[in-house]
């Protein structure tokens, strides 16, 4: 076992999740070839947290049959494994027996990212330039005269070259490219200011001049490339984190051909008329049509149905919902491409709501920049050409104009405020996409909640448990922990330590319940029609979730009644909500009466019930039409495409695949808590945004006109650049100590020394 | 003067080994699992000594 609390410290504290192990099929097709029949796997193990996990799994698996070596990454949670040979070994299991939940993924997930170890590289060289650079400056402000002081420029120069070919490279790049589309970003003055500063500083030098700028325009560089790869950091983690989560749709699916034989296929190559086996615990793949087998069907996540579905042969099945209890025989009656999980990509890209057309904070702010930056020095150049004729002055005036605004502070300003404010979210378990993201949700007025699996959990609870019998419910449990149907995961929640009940002949009827015999008296624990089949009130109960009764020897004892559970702190995040001024909706494809339940516990005034998913998308966009701007927090497929018809979306962990990758926010924790979070953050970094863009501008007015009447040095330049970027940052950082939300921290924090001390105890 | 001559060469050169350093180790991959490496140096190592 492991020697560790785990999630204690991490935010992937899940609990487990529904779905089962992949199977080997699945695992052989996500694995990729590295030659010479050699094959890697990458599983994602979040509950890994030292040195003992990494002996524990590393030594297990290389115990195992055709496992050629394996290593764990502790930093991204991560074991890659190397086998050989057409089996797959079982390490899934065996990483399960020691106690870890493994995910599959996505095989190329495993590509190195190349864009970090460029912005890496590119930081490294820059900062070695404008460290050397920067030495040779100060003997040059210190005094260094004539030849030395051409020395020391060459030099300067010489080392300036690969920082500005490899370094500045990212820079002009992107301003190229915005360029070449007629638009204007903050790469534009960068790459403007730094390669004349080092055309003027290089002409300088030839000719023996004074003052050069290399360190200017390297240090420029220096700074810049780190804000921009702090925020790539913490972009790639909360991406590697979300990618972590269990895959919930299937990569493929055992068919039956006509002569028996089996085959297991990936999704993309499953033709309308296969015949599919679908194992108790799978998903459907696609759309298809039960031919053998009675089941109970979870269609939670693909419709937002909260309660399971009995099913038959005959019946037509949609891809995406989860086969609980029995297996199925379905036939394909659509291809991968035509399914429902297709249609619903369909409607996500028609649906590419107002954020398509969002512009960024700073690319709005650099596109009045650098007009007026740009003139601002050629009109100084203009100015002093016609007052003092002097065409070589008049030019070194105006570049220091261009350096001394280059926007070093308000480069930084705006990523260094969101790489805080993801880093705030990330510790409380939220992943945010991208700054955009931030900027989109701290805008918002309307918040529009899905119904199952968002302000509910989807798992249904035993409501009625004070009022049955002690010993029949103790029973009951005992007898539900042998299915995995959902209302017998609620009843088995009220299992005793051990089991105190022995049952003989447990066998489970798929969409009946389940039937065992004890000391010599038949029990059954299922609906109420087939396990009280000699009680008189026989037929199905009142209540939605009222069928459901223990019988012996077909008489009943108990009847149980359950309900959705509410996600932890629906309620107080939906007051919060309120209280930040946000109006807040439901949209749902459940029944009437169940959406009414929530609603009125949680106290939302807004309802709409029975929506199909193009229907939500309508609502939002009707929404959009009147001027809202709109927050989608939903996790099933049918959301997926309000998720990006919506200005910014919101998704659980437990969302499908699709939502997870559509949303701009992934919570990973149960607690709802995390959207009035996301958006207190948010709405502060967006004040410290501005206060960090006055600041820049503050700093501009005071330095342009000092630069315009030509009194700036090299000295000046770099005393101030550094100057405004210091106070940038440190204002940014004030981020990191504020604490709005002190109560819910405090409660997580105990709730995590109590599971320390337990754990501790044990 | 010519004391400059070598000692900026020399300076340059240490600084160039110290970038070329850096390079050298994120290119070979240490730098993909800063925990791991911390958490590592408690494992013994029993049969396997060159590993």
């Amino acid at each position: 076992m492991s020697c560790c609390a785990p999630g204690a410290e991490m935010a992937l504290d899940l609990g487990s999740s529904a779905s089962t192990l992949p199977s080997s099929q699945e695992i052989r097709l996500a694995s990729r070839s590295l030659g010479d029949n050699l094959r890697q796997t990458d599983l994602s193990v979040p509950t890994v947290h030292c040195a003992a996990c990494i002996q524990t799994i590393e030594t297990a698996l290389g115990k195992l049959g055709n496992v050629e070596g394996s290593r764990v990454n502790l930093s991204t949670k991560r074991v890659a494994i190397r086998w050989r040979g057409d089996e797959v070994p079982p390490f899934v299991a065996a990483l399960g027996r020691l106690g870890y939940e493994a995910h599959l993924f996505e095989a190329d997930a495993d590509r190195r990212d190349r864009t970090l170890a460029e912005l890496i590289r590119a930081v490294a060289v820059a900062g070695f330039a404008a460290g050397n650079i920067m030495l040779l400056s100060v003997s040059v402000w210190s005094g260094a005269e004539g030849a030395t002081r051409d020395l020391f420029h060459w030099v300067s120069a010489l080392i300036a070259i690969p920082a500005l070919a490899f370094a500045g490279g990212i820079f002009f790049r992107s301003a190229w490219n915005a360029l070449r589309h007629g638009r204007m970003n903050m790469d534009v003055p960068i790459a403007v200011g730094v390669s004349l500063a080092y055309a003027m500083s290089l002409y300088e030098t030839i000719n023996h001049g004074e003052h050069a700028y290399f360190d200017a325009s390297v240090s420029l560089l220096f700074f810049l490339l780190v804000g921009r790869t702090l925020d790539h950091v913490m972009r790639e983690r909360a991406r590697t984190a979300v990618k972590g989560l269990s895959q919930l749709a299937s990569r493929g699916a055992m068919v039956v051909r006509g002569d028996g034989a089996r085959d297991y296929l990936p999704v993309g190559e499953i033709e309308p008329g296969m015949r599919l086996l679908i194992a108790a615990g799978e998903r459907i793949p696609v759309d298809g049509k039960i031919i053998q087998g009675a089941s109970d069907l979870d269609c939670s996540l693909a419709s937002g149905e909260s309660t399971p579905k009995n099913v038959g042969p005959g019946e037509a099945v949609q891809a995406g919902v989860l086969n609980i209890t029995g297996p199925l025989t379905i036939e394909a009656t659509a291809a991968a491409r035509d399914s429902f999980l297709a249609e619903m990509v369909r409607l996500m890209e028609a649906a590419e709501g107002g954020r398509a057309h969002y512009r960024r904070i700073a690319d709005r702010v650099s596109a009045l920049y650098a007009p007026v930056v740009h003139l601002t020095a050629f009109l100084t150049f203009l100015g002093w050409v016609a007052a003092t004729g002097d065409w070589h002055r008049a030019m070194t005036i105006a570049i220091a104009v261009l350096i001394i605004t280059c926007p070093c502070a308000l480069g930084l300003a705006v990523p260094i405020v969101q790489v805080v404010a993801a880093r705030r979210l990330f510790e409380n378990g939220i992943m945010v996409r991208d700054g955009s993201a931030m900027e989109r949700l701290a805008t918002i007025d309307t918040a529009v909640f899905d119904k199952t699996g968002t302000l509910t959990l989807g798992q249904p609870r035993l409501v009625n448990a004070p009022s049955v019998n002690p010993d029949m419910l103790a029973l009951a449990a005992d007898l539900a922990t042998h299915s995995r149907h959902p209302f017998s995961k609620a009843i088995a929640g009220f299992a005793t330590l051990g089991g105190r009940f022995k049952f003989e002949a447990v066998t489970e009827h798929p969409g009946f319940g389940i039937e065992a015999t004890a000391a010599g008296s038949t029990w059954r624990l299922g609906r109420r029609g087939w396990a009280g089949w000699k009680a008189r009130t026989g037929g199905e109960g009142k209540h939605g979730y009222g069928g459901t009764v223990l019988t012996k020897n077909g008489m009943i004892v108990a009847s149980f009644i359950f309900d959705d559970v509410l996600r932890a702190d629906a309620t107080p995040a939906i007051d919060r909500l309120h209280d930040a001024g946000v109006s807040v909706e439901m949209l749902s494809g459940d029944t009437a009466a169940a959406c009414a339940d929530v609603a009125k516990v949680l106290g939302v005034e807004d309802f709409v019930p029975c929506l199909l998913p193009s229907g939500k998308v309508e609502r939002i966009e009707t929404l959009a039409k009147d001027g809202h701007r709109v927050l989608m927090v939903g996790d099933g497929l049918n959301d997926t495409p309000a998720l990006s018809a919506a200005h910014v979306s919101i998704a659980p962990a437990t969302a499908a695949d699709i939502g997870r990758n559509a949303a701009d926010f992934v919570f990973l924790r149960e607690s709802l808590m995390a959207v009035p979070l996301a958006l207190d953050v948010s709405r502060q970094a967006g004040r410290l945004i501005r206060q960090n863009i006055v600041i820049a501008i503050v700093y501009n007015a005071v330095a342009v006109p000092i630069a315009i009447l030509g009194h700036v040095t090299p000295l000046i330049a770099a005393i101030a650049m550094s100057a405004s970027s210091l106070l940038v940052i440190g204002n940014a950082l004030r981020l990191r100590s504020s604490q709005p939300f002190s109560t819910a921290k405090d409660v997580r924090r105990n709730r995590v020394s109590n599971f320390n001390n337990l754990v501790r105890s044990s | 003067m010519t004391t400059l001559t070598y000692l900026i060469p020399v300076a340059l050169f240490l600084g160039a080994l110290g970038l070329g350093g850096f390079l050298w180790a994120l290119k070979s991959g240490q730098y993909e699992d800063l925990d791991g490496a911390a958490e590592r140096i408690l494992i013994d190592l029993e049969d396997k000594s060159g590993d």
